[in-house]
């Protein structure tokens, strides 16, 4: 980037208000943490089900975060989507197994190599599907919603019914590798590694996504066509091919939530991708739609509440995730973070 | 006289199912500004956007230095060399000013003999070129998107209206910068409402009505005929 100015910029001071309302979605993750210890009572239990949280929270937003690009380029809604991390769950399952003498095996080494693998499988896999997916069913459905509404349903069944094809109608249990399993404890809690890695693992895409977002200029080209896609292609760019490479990075990330969703779970079924969809939905929509900041706060939100509110309340736990979307929308019509469109 | 950069020949668009260019036929020379005026609402805005793409002409050719433009879609008009200053002026908000000026150049990174250029003619894009350009005021805002189709050499400039609402201080801004670009030989295309600001450019003049082109000359020739501007679009340069 070129050099900055030589003098310095007079700006008017932004009131502490504005500053407020800026920083306001930032801080809600932290302020939903503290009334969660309030509530929660026993610093043990709730670092427990804050990691836990904060890991679910992590999936969400690796699963939602190609969604909400997707829909803020090309006003395209896609509930397909769910079907890629059923279809990423499968593969990365299929290949553990297959490389069952390495995840069986008491080498880090070869247990990470394994998932790596799996990860890497599941990603081709479903960047290809989406690809596929977006020239045969979105394509012919640009700018109509009711219409991707139903085209997008319905691949999902079809993709869905795929999985049973060629995978069998039941659902398939699955072991952690070696080194994913058991726990850390930590004062008088106890931390499971997996989710403490899933953490890791979401924050470190989240920082990639920012970075390619904000640094460079296919980014910068995303970005802009969130918010006028008319002037990026006057600008010369081709908005299309930026939209297909993004439809086929979210698929891939779409794929990669799903492994670790799997590992999560240790449990797929054909219809998981699909049962998340509606976390996934809150979170886009709750973070301003097409704004991966959003996205992530809107994600570690519904995954420290779920948990949360699992453990205070079990019976309340499905319903209190509608009533964060219900407050935020209240208080932000267009989600916390919406990107600024153009007319 | 070399032949035309851009020609238009009988170029009816179509906006939904509303008839809204009825054939317009339109020659702008190369290096030099030519004035689109007229009315509010007859269609030198839809003018533009179809020559950039953004509209699809059902019938008539557009030829950009002889080139055929119907195949060619908008990104690719662009990449011919065709700067388009929008009249909503289409800025990124959520991105800087930097970054604005980034995606403006395509071949590589701003030449900084350029941009030192761009500020100064536009100071305020050097006071806030780190800050977001959803926070420019609007003239701001309109700098920049001129600077933005101003970031490289372009074969031909369509700008509409870039006056529009401006402060008269910021509209002798645009003109010098404007005065600039015409002595360096650009071939320009502007619509323009403001008379004086069309009288101080233009070297020629189209004047629009109900989607076509009524009256094409030299600007100096409408500018000193006050019942002809009267007949045209219903003002003089002296009224106004
Ligand atoms: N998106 C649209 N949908 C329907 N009609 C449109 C649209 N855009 C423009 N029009 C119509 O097309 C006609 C020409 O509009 P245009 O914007 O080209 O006029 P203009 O000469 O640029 O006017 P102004 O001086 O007010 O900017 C107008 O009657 C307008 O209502
Ligand atoms: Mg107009």
């Amino acid at each position: 980037m070129s050099a900055a100015p030589d003098h310095s910029p007079t700006f008017s001071r932004l009131s502490l208000t504005d500053r407020l309302s800026l920083a306001a979605p930032y801080l809600l993750v932290p302020v939903l943490v503290v009334i969660g210890f309030l509530a929660i009572g026993a610093p043990s239990s709730w670092l427990t089900l804050t990691v836990s949280g904060l890991a679910m929270g992590m999936m969400i937003f690796i699963m939602a975060s190609g969604l909400t690009l997707v829909f803020g380029l090309m006003d395209v809604i896609n509930f397909g989507h769910g079907a890629f991390i059923s279809l990423g769950a499968f593969m990365g399952v299929s290949v553990l197994f297959w490389l069952s003498a390495w995840t069986d095996a008491p080498s880090l080494v070869l247990n990470v190599a394994a998932v790596l693998l799996a990860i890497l499988a599941a990603m081709v896999f479903t960047g290809v599907i989406g690809w596929a997916f977006e020239r045969v069913i979105v394509r012919p459905v640009y700018g109509s919603h009711l219409k991707q509404i139903l085209v997008t349903v319905g691949g999902l069944i079809v993709l869905e019914q795929a999985i049973h094809v060629i995978w069998g109608a039941e659902e398939i249990y699955l072991n952690r590798p070696e080194a994913l399993r058991g726990s850390i404890t930590f004062g008088a809690s106890a931390l499971e590694r997996y989710r403490i890695l899933a953490v890791v693992v979401g924050l470190a895409i989240f920082v990639a996504m920012r970075l390619v977002l904000r640094r460079t200029k296919i980014g910068l080209i995303v970005r802009a066509g969130v918010q006028n896609g008319e002037m990026v292609e006057a600008l010369g760019y081709r908005l299309k091919l930026v939209f297909i490479g993004v439809f086929i990075a979210g698929s891939a990330l779409a794929g990669l939530g799903g492994v670790m969703w799997a590992l999560y779970e240790q449990v797929i079924t054909a219809g998981m991708g699909e049962n998340m969809m509606i976390l996934i939905f809150i979170v886009v929509i709750i973070g301003g739609l097409g704004s991966i900041e959003g996205a992530f706060i809107g994600a570690l939100l519904v995954g420290l509440l779920q948990n949360y509110v699992a453990f205070l309340e079990p019976k309340v736990a499905l319903i209190s995730n509608i009533g964060l979307m219900t407050a935020i929308l209240l208080w932000r019509p267009q989600g916390m973070m919406p990107v600024v469109k153009a007319k | 006289m070399s032949e035309p950069i851009l020609q238009l020949d009988g170029v009816v668009t179509d906006i939904g199912r509303y008839h809204i260019l009825k054939g317009v036929t339109l020659d702008v020379p190369r290096g030099q500004v030519t004035m689109l005026l007229g009315r509010n609402g007859v269609g030198k805005t839809t003018t533009l956007r179809t020559i950039m793409g953004l509209w699809r002409a059902k019938a008539g050719r557009i030829l950009l230095e002889g080139q055929d433009m119907a195949p060619v879609p908008v990104s690719s008009r662009a990449a011919l060399g065709i700067g388009f200053v929008p009249e909503d002026m289409g800025i990124f908000s959520d991105l800087t000013v930097e970054e604005n000026m980034i995606l403006a150049t395509r071949s590589g990174p701003l030449d900084p003999a350029r941009r030192d250029w761009l500020f100064a003619a536009f100071p305020p894009l050097r006071t806030f070129w780190r800050s977001e350009a959803g926070n420019l005021s609007g003239g701001q805002k309109q700098m920049l998107s001129i600077a933005r189709a101003m970031a490289e050499e372009r074969r031909l400039y369509l700008i509409d209206e870039p006056t529009k609402g401006l402060a008269p201080a910021i509209v002798s801004t645009m003109v010098g910068a404007l005065r600039e670009l015409k002595a360096q030989g650009a071939s320009i295309l502007m619509v323009e409402q403001n008379l004086s600001v069309a009288r101080a450019l233009g070297d020629r003049a189209a004047v629009m009505d109900d989607g076509a082109v009524v009256w094409a000359g030299a600007m100096a020739e409408l500018s000193a005929d006050p019942a002809l501007q009267e007949r045209l679009m219903g003002l003089s340069v002296e009224a106004h």
